[in-house]
């Protein structure tokens, strides 16, 4: 490889940057290399999505869930911004808020604090601001809802189309 | 089949609301060849409407119209606006009950008696007796169904319910069984049997779990009696001169408004909506509103000592399949003041799905101590605390003077203190349920709060003095003759059992009360 050494050392730093939150930031879009995909974002700043994204996980941290479905979960308050005005502020004010605890604590926005502990702890800062309690009372349902994420916990769903669990296992614990 | 009458027919019953009590009664009334017209606030939804989902259903079912809340109980902060998880459709909350059917024990119909004064309760005797109630208690059982009834077999027993009743065991409970269920374990009156589905809560899909949706008021409308009136929401009952009612205003389905004439009005609206319609019907000769010279409409709220408690344990359970409500333990329902508490409680397997688990085991929880255990869901059991609570004054449904609903009607506001009876009861029961997981290996246990309200009851109580309640032993309100309460907001105490087969016991005697009053002329 040619090129200088300062510009080496760049690349390197925005390289392990994006690893370090998954999501990259490109013009309106977030993008997820690992997982391939992007998400457009529209009457939200791209970074508030990448903040939010980020504190879905960290308010329901669940290992076995990807990133997209917290992404899936969150990408709502987008489409409500762009018809809300007073809920498009209070996203926008409520991540820079976050952002300048995350600042003054460590150094770098919330997305970039390293430990989830350390951004749990900012979130305590907030948990009774009504942006927090707005987050946490709509991922609640936009998350859990997701069928997509109920094979994860085991959760099987509809069942009256399979004939409910008579002959499907009502009774088939064997370990008591 | 289903007649139509006129608006102005001023011969026929309104029965305000279509679920246990209500849907009974005009079933009761119809077959007897009195006419009966239901006001429904909700839609007329199918079994082959019900979902198989959890959001999706609530959405579909529950009561969502604006109520507000106050109080100190936890509902109030994770919930302000939902005090309680009820149905708005036909069948009312029949659709979404779970199906436990037990008769109330012969001491919580004297209360105050057996208990005593207990300090800030408003107990009272009931002034009917378990007696009395049990010719009506076997006909709802055997109109119902109720499994361990009439020769009718238990349920087979899923995976939750042998969770519990191993546990029950190793900590030495004896009462301990598939419960007494609405639900047929075989075909009974034209329904199949139980397929196990789960989903009670959203809608019975097999028709195995009884509700006046497909049972009562079919059979009414057979009759050429009965007219169902869906999405007809009821503000107000009006009565003449001399103080009798004589009608119902109610929005309908294209929100005009109409008015019903009645020869008698029933009001079954649940414990929440009965008392605010009779606050609504306020007027010159009733300013406290209607049947409230006693000051009791809207007191005494009550809504059962409830409690849930989760375990996970190191093997998956699987608690979602099969019956909602699959097993019982009856050892605590006893009153047995030893404990530290008066009244009992029972103890009944409960599941939810992941999207409610998540939304009500520890509503306002989050980090990794709530994620953890929904990480072990499939590894999880569950049993509802269901016990008798303390009926307190101060408990109660008022018209919220600054929030009114869509047609301008002042909204309902509930307020709930618990009892220091309910508390001692609640911490007791949270520690029964424990144990009995922890006897068969849970690695965790959660003691859950109460959810929204399900059994709702209280409001406009049975007395034998008409200064001490709203009616008398037969729903008939003390002050207008002909002006009845049909659901569970007659009951004096609130007893440690569901409350559903107490409630149509009590329509089927009234049905017979008032046709038996209404053929001597008395209304």
């Amino acid at each position: 490889m040619a090129g200088n050494d300062k510009a080496d050392k760049l690349d390197r730093r925005q390289f392990l940057a994006g690893v370090s939150t998954a999501l990259i930031i490109s013009g309106a879009a977030l993008i997820h290399p690992a997982e391939a995909w992007g998400l457009e974002v529209k009457d939200l700043k791209p970074e508030t999505m990448r903040t939010l994204i980020k504190m879905a996980r960290d308010i329901y941290p669940h290992d076995r869930l990807a990133d997209r479905f917290y992404a899936v979960a969150m990408k709502g308050y987008d489409e409500k911004a762009g018809s809300d005005a007073a809920m498009r502020a209070m996203l926008e004010t409520g991540v820079s808020t976050l952002d300048d605890l995350a600042r003054k604590k460590h150094g770098v926005a919330y997305a970039d604090v390293d430990w989830e502990a350390e951004r749990v702890a900012l979130l305590h800062q907030i948990e009774n601001d009504k942006f927090f309690q707005t987050v946490r009372g709509g991922l609640v349902v936009s998350l859990y809802n997701q069928k997509e994420v109920w094979s994860a916990f085991g959760y099987e769903g509809e069942s009256a189309s399979k004939g409910g669990y008579m002959s499907r296992g009502f009774d088939d614990i064997t370990w008591l | 089949m289903a007649e139509k009458f006129d608006l102005t027919d001023d011969t026929v019953v309104v029965i305000i609301g279509s679920g246990a009590g209500g849907g009974t009664l005009a079933n009761e009334l119809s077959q007897r060849g009195i006419k009966v017209v239901i006001l429904e606030a909700g839609p007329r939804y199918e079994i082959e409407d019900f979902v198989n989902d959890e959001w999706e259903s609530f959405g579909q079912l529950a009561w969502k119209d604006m109520r507000t809340t106050a109080g100190s109980w936890r509902v109030h902060r994770d919930f302000p606006n939902l005090p309680a998880w009820i149905v708005k459709a036909v069948g009312g909350s029949t659709v979404h009950w779970a199906g436990a059917s037990l008769r109330f024990q012969e001491h919580e119909f004297k209360t105050r008696t057996v208990y005593g004064a207990v300090q800030d309760a408003n107990l009272m005797d009931w002034p009917i007796t378990l007696k009395d109630l049990e010719p009506y208690y076997a006909k709802a059982e055997d109109k119902m169904g109720v499994t361990r009834t009439n020769g009718i077999p238990g349920l087979p027993g899923n995976n939750n319910f042998k969770v519990l009743a191993t546990g029950a065991a190793k900590v030495g409970y004896k009462r301990v069984h598939t419960g007494r269920m609405a639900i047929n374990s075989q075909p009974r009156d034209g329904r199949g049997s139980c397929q196990q589905i789960g989903f009670c809560f959203q809608g019975c899909k097999s028709g195995a779990k009884w509700s006046t949706l497909y049972t009562e008021i079919p059979k009414g409308e057979e009759t050429g009696k009965l007219e169902v009136r869906p999405e007809s929401h009821a503000v107000r009952i009006e009565h003449d001169a001399a103080g009798k009612a004589i009608g119902v205003v109610y929005f309908d389905k294209d929100g005009k408004q109409q008015r019903q004439k009645a020869r008698i009005v029933c009001v079954a609206g649940n414990s929440i909506e009965t008392p605010r319609l009779l606050l609504l019907s306020e007027s010159s000769k009733f300013p406290n509103g209607l049947a409230n010279s006693s000051g009791q409409v809207g007191r005494n709220y009550m809504r059962h000592m409830t409690g849930s408690v989760y375990a996970v344990f190191d093997k998956p359970v699987r608690m979602w399949r099969g019956t909602t409500m699959a097993g019982i333990v009856s050892d605590e329902a006893a009153n047995n003041p030893q404990r530290g508490f008066v009244g009992g409680f029972e103890m009944e397997t409960l599941s939810v799905g992941l999207p409610f688990m998540a939304a009500f085991l520890d509503p306002g929880a989050w980090g990794r101590e709530f994620t953890s255990a929904l990480d072990g869901y499939e590894n999880m059991s569950g049993m509802w605390l269901v016990g008798e609570d303390m009926p307190q004054e101060s408990n109660r449904v008022t018209l919220d003077p600054a929030v009114k609903d869509k047609w301008g009607v002042a909204v309902a506001n509930v307020h709930f203190d618990d009892h220091q009876n309910d508390i001692a009861m609640r911490k007791y029961a949270h520690k029964a349920g424990s144990a009995v997981y922890e006897a068969v290996g849970a690695t965790r246990t959660f003691p859950t709060p109460p959810y929204p309200s399900t059994h709702n009851l209280g409001t406009c109580r049975m007395s034998e003095n008409p200064r001490d309640g709203v009616c008398n032993k037969f729903g008939q309100t003390h002050d207008v003759r002909n002006l009845f309460i049909s659901d569970g907001s007659q009951f004096t105490t609130g007893g440690a059992e569901n409350p559903t087969l107490t409630i149509v016991s009590l329509a089927i005697r009234q049905a017979e009360y008032i046709a038996d009053e209404m053929g001597k002329k008395n209304i």
